[in-house]
């Protein structure tokens, strides 16, 4: 008999920031034959994208050196095949710079692949198109816009698998779509046998966050007890040709998977569990079962699929004025009181320099600032008085913060540990765009 | 009883809108959160922090509810003037609802 054939498939990151040993250990010691880094959020590229005008060899992950310094051997010892989205909007320079750190650690020979063709920014158009969010037109926005990334599948990833690549570095690729691709390749499955790629895609949705998955983001403490968080395990997925799947960690990790913390994973921004939408299909998790098969170890099964809508969600990245926040914190009897009338005296401030705001909050943190609906009757020992407003211009932020500090000398007594923060706000809004206009292009640097 | 001694539940986020979970920790809790735990009560007990539609959806096999709230985050992740952008903190907050089993 043949043995089956299985493909185990390793999370090393759930953001870009995100730790790095767990990942690591999974390379020398989880028998994978891929592991996924996922590190762009929703804003990232935008970000990225300011850097790359800066400087047209950056705008890529920040811990990408750290990332790859550590790895690489591994992957090369342990015949580990690496995929990411750390390319963010320069996925060249990311793989010309992961190619010169191979040959720095004495890795030669490595097929390094650029999968790129997700900047549409080119393609917007400004006169018919509408933001989903807002139902503006992105004729209002004009050269305030930096970004458009098109949402792209598996298609660029599976051109550099077939070529043989050893690591491929993406700009903007779905999330699910990085784990979904090798299993594409390696099982040779049909690009619409759609009940297979909606397992491939709950695979994804599982791993895409790493830790979390692992009772990271889990425990409260109390009830949902997890055990060794420093040392959190991400996890490994062990899947079969017909999408049967187990999700499951290095043994002497910490953290654990059970149904528990896989369900709270699964329905992980969902909207509607029966129709997930990704670049590569409509996948559905309405019928999904899990079991624990051992300690664990967590077995999936039902996940399924529909066709495509044939569009593709692009993020649009654009500059959006700045966001101005500053604190003040009070103690002892009366803090509320005297935080309240900070309040009182930061409006009429406001009110009397004619400072414009678009949005402004008054927060009581300790008390309302995650809730505003939820008050309990405990009186407060300490609490911080958080002002955050939105501003057209940088000079209405900054005046906007100085106004809170001057409670040090003509506010309410005692308030002290000021804090003072103007941030430029790069927002991101959606738009829709054809699938078949959006077309990978694959680029290949050795080592 | 609240929510939290038969649930637990995580927020996710995409634009103004956040998903929260609410999933029994025992199974055969499902049908009472079923019942009981409706678009409309969440709406009202979360009140304000809401400003668009609430949309439930079943997944009896996870024994399962999850919630999707359209305007929940002051403009959305990226713009928001709230401490918790992302509204992570909203399932621990969801789960304080109160669960009235005798009516």
């Amino acid at each position: 008999m043949i043995p089956e054939k299985i493909i185990r498939i390793g999370s090393g990151a759930g953001y870009s920031g995100d730790r790095i040993e767990p990942a690591v250990d999974l390379i020398k010691e989880g028998n994978l034959d891929y592991i996924i880094f996922e590190c762009l959020a929703e804003r990232t590229i935008a970000l990225a994208q300011l850097q790359k005008m800066q400087d047209p060899e950056l705008g890529y992950d920040p811990l990408l050196e750290e990332r790859m310094k550590a790895c690489l051997a591994h992957c090369v010892s342990k015949k580990v095949k690496l995929i990411s989205n750390m390319g963010a909007a320069n996925p060249l320079a990311v793989a010309k710079k992961t190619a010169k750190i191979a040959q720095e650690l004495g890795l030669t020979n490595l097929k390094i692949a650029a999968v790129f063709g997700d900047d549409v920014m080119s393609m917007l158009d400004f006169s018919t198109q509408t933001f989903l969010e807002s139902g503006e037109s992105l004729s209002v926005l004009g050269n305030k816009i930096i970004s458009a990334n098109a949402y792209m599948g598996v298609e660029g990833i599976l051109i550099a698998l077939e070529e043989g690549a050893d690591i491929i570095l993406t700009g903007r690729v779905a999330d699910p779509s990085l784990f979904l691709a090798p299993l594409i390749h390696e099982f040779a499955w049909s690009m619409d046998d759609y009940p297979l790629l909606g397992k491939g895609t709950a695979l994804g949705h599982l791993m895409e966050c790493a830790g979390q998955v692992c009772g990271g983001y889990f425990a409260d403490g109390v009830k949902k007890q997890v055990s060794n968080l420093g040392n959190l395990g991400f996890p490994i997925a062990e899947i079969n040709n017909d999408g049967l799947f187990h999700i499951t960690k290095l043994k002497d990790s910490g953290g654990m998977v059970t149904t528990a913390t896989c369900k709270e994973q699964l329905l992980y921004e969902v909207h509607d569990p029966s129709a997930y939408l990704t670049p590569d299909v409509v996948a559905d998790f309405s019928n999904i079962t899990l079991k624990e098969i051992e300690k664990d170890k967590v077995e999936v099964y039902g996940a399924s699929g529909k066709a495509l809508t044939g569009k593709l969600k692009v993020s649009v990245g654009y500059h959006d004025g700045y966001m101005a926040d500053a604190q003040i914190s009070y103690g002892g009897s009366y803090a509320l009181e005297r935080a309240q009338l900070a309040i009182e005296i930061v409006k009429e401030r406001l009110r009397a320099k004619n400072l414009e705001v678009e949005d402004i909050l008054f927060d009581l943190i300790g008390i309302n600032s995650l809730f505003k609906e939820y008050t309990s009757d405990i009186y407060p020992q300490e609490l911080r008085l958080r002002i955050a407003a939105k501003t057209k211009t940088k000079e209405t932020a900054v005046k906007l913060v100085n106004e809170v500090e001057t409670l040090y000398t003509n506010g309410p007594a005692a308030g002290g540990g000021i804090s003072k923060l103007v941030t430029e706000v790069i927002a991101i809004q959606s738009i829709l765009i054809d699938k078949k206009k959006v077309v990978p292009k694959v680029e290949y640097f050795k080592s | 009883m609240k929510l939290k001694e038969i649930a637990h539940s995580r927020t996710g986020d995409k634009g103004d809108m956040v998903n929260i979970s609410v999933i029994a920790f025992d199974e055969k809790d499902y049908p009472i959160i079923q019942k009981k735990v409706t678009a409309e009560k969440v709406k009202l007990f979360l009140g304000e922090t809401i400003q668009g539609e609430i949309i439930r959806y079943e997944v009896a096999t996870l024994g399962a509810i999850n919630f999707v709230m359209y305007k929940a985050l002051r403009g959305g992740v990226t713009r928001s003037l709230r401490l918790d952008k992302h509204g992570k903190t909203l399932s621990s907050i969801l789960l304080e609802m109160p669960i009235n089993t005798n009516d």
